[in-house]
């Protein structure tokens, strides 16, 4: 169990590394930088202009749509280059399961175009 | 190179994921409403995959690199899911169709439930326990909201995603730990592992009760229970009826093979855990369920206090324990449908009643619909001639003869006190005024009222098969 742990103590070394840097950064800027604010520097800014209304406007629920179809393809093809580097080792078994899984993949995808989830109006 | 699996041990959920996909295509590409020719495919695919199970047991083994195990165990479970989500589509679909809110998506949505179920019940390693339980709690969801123009409805579906999700992370933080301590996924190899531990590893057991939390969820055991009235109350009535069978036959499965399969060399840790939330189930579905006005509600909390029987003889840890359990979960499979029949059965002039004074003088204007209630209320109180009473009794001899005769006697005065809103409930049908007589019930819905009232008798005079049946599946389990 020892020997288990002690395997990740590099991760803990380096998990208190990135804490330790990421605190003296922001501790330090916040000291040593110099805080001269006045109306100018503290007013909203938006590219150059005056804000034209409040930021926090509503989305359109249709982005959140088309931001998850987008996610599973883009799983897939994540998933993809692993498949495609190993095929050699993983032979049949390997490349049929691919195949399963676009096939499955592939049935969602005609159903969101066929249900008109891909057209905006 | 890795051999292609063995595809004989898992022709039930091919043919459930295939047949699944081929009906989202037909659906798709349709241009009338075909909610009730996929509902009939539906149906149609689960009698096959049942079939392929009682025609054609496949052998025990494994596939997949042991992440998919099979055997007689597994058999029985997954013919009582397909038995439970079968019928509740038929009565799913008629429903659908007086609401007006048939889409073709709903048999196919319960067929992917379906398939997530046996899954669960033939996963041999986290993972797959993992990937199964996600598939059908995902599909879940989605039916709990079906009616999604139905405030209630949306309700329910996005308190149960919620609690769902919470119970899955649990479930995973616990399966973590155990791999963390006991250093693989696949139960053949914790068994091992836990064999050899030395006794009481604080990690393993506490990676042990986090596995059992999320579970517990998923069965609604108390303290895991809050979401189960609101949901019961909150989903369209025979989604409900679904809810109660199919995924708690296949969690009360996973629990079993679960415990007594990788973490039985454990039993004296996890036995505590599933004693205490045995007990307050069954205390608090006797206790909460007095106050209830509403059916689903009622129904809900009776289901909590069934599922704190079943684990009594989970805690009793032994083959007749699992016998117990397995016999209980199919009477208790037909209970639930009859009663749930009986309650779609509640509609005055077309539109749906749920409130418990509607069923006021039932005896009279409907003498079929109380007589079917009543004996399945008698069934339910686990009181003799009907098969409810043979269910408690193998559970509890269970716990007895596994020493646990303080948890039997706490069960047994719990029926007493659940047992007095069951029998409330006839003396509103045949004592009370009749009130408005209610619509004469479709075809479908009588036929499950009428068979599921004569199982609850036939199954008190000829219980041996079903008993036998049971016997050889938790001897599947345990291996004894």
């Amino acid at each position: 169990m020892d020997g288990l742990l002690k395997e990740y103590l590099p991760i803990l070394i380096f998990i208190g590394i990135a804490f330790g840097l990421a605190l003296v950064i922001v501790v330090a800027s916040l000291i040593a930088g110099p805080s001269r604010p006045d109306p100018e520097k503290t007013s909203v800014y938006e590219c150059g202009f005056e804000a034209f209304d409040d930021s926090r406007g509503k989305f359109d629920v249709r982005f959140y749509l088309v931001s998850i179809l987008f996610i599973i393809f883009d799983l897939e093809v994540a998933f993809l280059f692993p498949w495609a580097v190993s095929l050699g080792n993983i032979g049949l078994f390997g490349f049929w399961s691919m195949m399963l899984f676009l096939g499955v993949l592939t049935i969602g995808f005609i159903y969101e175009w066929k249900k008109g989830a891909l057209e905006w109006e | 190179m890795t051999a292609l699996p063995a595809l004989s041990l898992v022709l039930p959920e091919v043919l459930l994921t295939v047949g699944a996909m081929a009906l989202l295509m037909i659906g798709v590409f349709k241009k009338k409403d075909s909610t009730s020719l996929l509902t009939g495919l539906a149906v149609l695919l689960m009698v096959a995959a049942g079939a392929s199970l009682v025609l054609d047991p496949p052998a025990a083994g494994t596939a997949f690199g042991g992440l998919f195990v099979v055997n007689e165990f597994t058999s029985f479970a997954k013919l009582m899911t397909l038995l439970g989500a079968g019928i509740a589509l038929v009565m799913i679909n008629s429903w659908a169709h007086t609401e007006g809110i048939a889409r073709f998506e709903l048999p196919i949505v319960v067929v992917f439930a379906t398939l997530g179920m046996l899954m669960m019940i033939s996963a041999n390693d986290f993972i797959a326990l993992y990937v199964g339980l996600e598939l059908q709690s995902l599909s879940l969801y989605v039916l709990a909201a079906f009616h999604r123009n139905n405030l209630r409805a949306t309700e329910a579906g996005v308190k149960y995603f919620v609690l769902g999700a919470l119970a899955s992370g649990l479930l995973l933080y616990g399966s973590s730990l155990v791999y963390g301590f006991g250093g693989t996924t696949s139960f053949a190899g914790l068994a091992t592992a836990m064999a050899s531990a030395e006794a009481g590893n604080v990690g393993v057991i506490i990676g042990i009760v986090f596995v059992i939390a999320g579970l517990a969820f998923k069965v609604s055991a108390v303290p895991f229970h809050m979401w189960t009235p609101d949901v019961y109350e909150g989903a369209p009535t025979p989604i409900t009826a679904f809810f109660s069978v199919a995924p708690k036959i296949a969690a009360l499965s996973l629990f079993l093979s679960v415990l007594m399969g990788p973490f039985a060399p454990m039993v004296a840790e996890w036995r505590q855990v599933i004693v205490l939330i045995a007990a307050l189930s069954m205390a608090w579905g006797a206790i909460a369920a007095i106050n209830q006005r509403n059916i689903k509600r009622l129904m809900a909390y009776s289901s909590i206090g069934h599922v704190g029987y079943a684990l009594v003889g989970l805690a009793a840890a032994s083959t007749e324990g699992a016998r117990g359990v397995m016999f209980y979960l199919f009477i208790y499979l037909f209970m639930n449908l009859g009663t749930f029949a009986c309650i779609l059965a509640m509609r005055v002039k077309g539109r749906a009643v749920e409130a418990i004074d509607d069923l006021s003088g039932m005896s009279k204007s409907n003498p079929g619909i109380a007589m079917a209630l009543a004996i399945l209320m008698f069934s339910m109180a686990g009181i003799p001639p009907m098969a409810g009473f043979l269910a408690k009794f193998y559970v509890f001899m269970a716990a007895v003869n596994a020493n646990l005769v303080p948890l039997a006697v706490f069960g047994l005065l719990a029926s007493a006190v659940g047992a007095f809103y069951y029998l409330r409930l006839i003396k509103i049908m045949y004592f009370d005024a009749p009130r408005d007589a209610f619509d004469k019930p479709d075809f479908s819905t009588r036929m499950v009222m009428a068979a599921s009232a004569s199982l609850m008798i036939v199954y008190f005079i000829v219980p041996a098969d079903l008993v036998s049946e049971a016997a050889s599946a938790a001897q599947a389990l345990t291996g004894r």
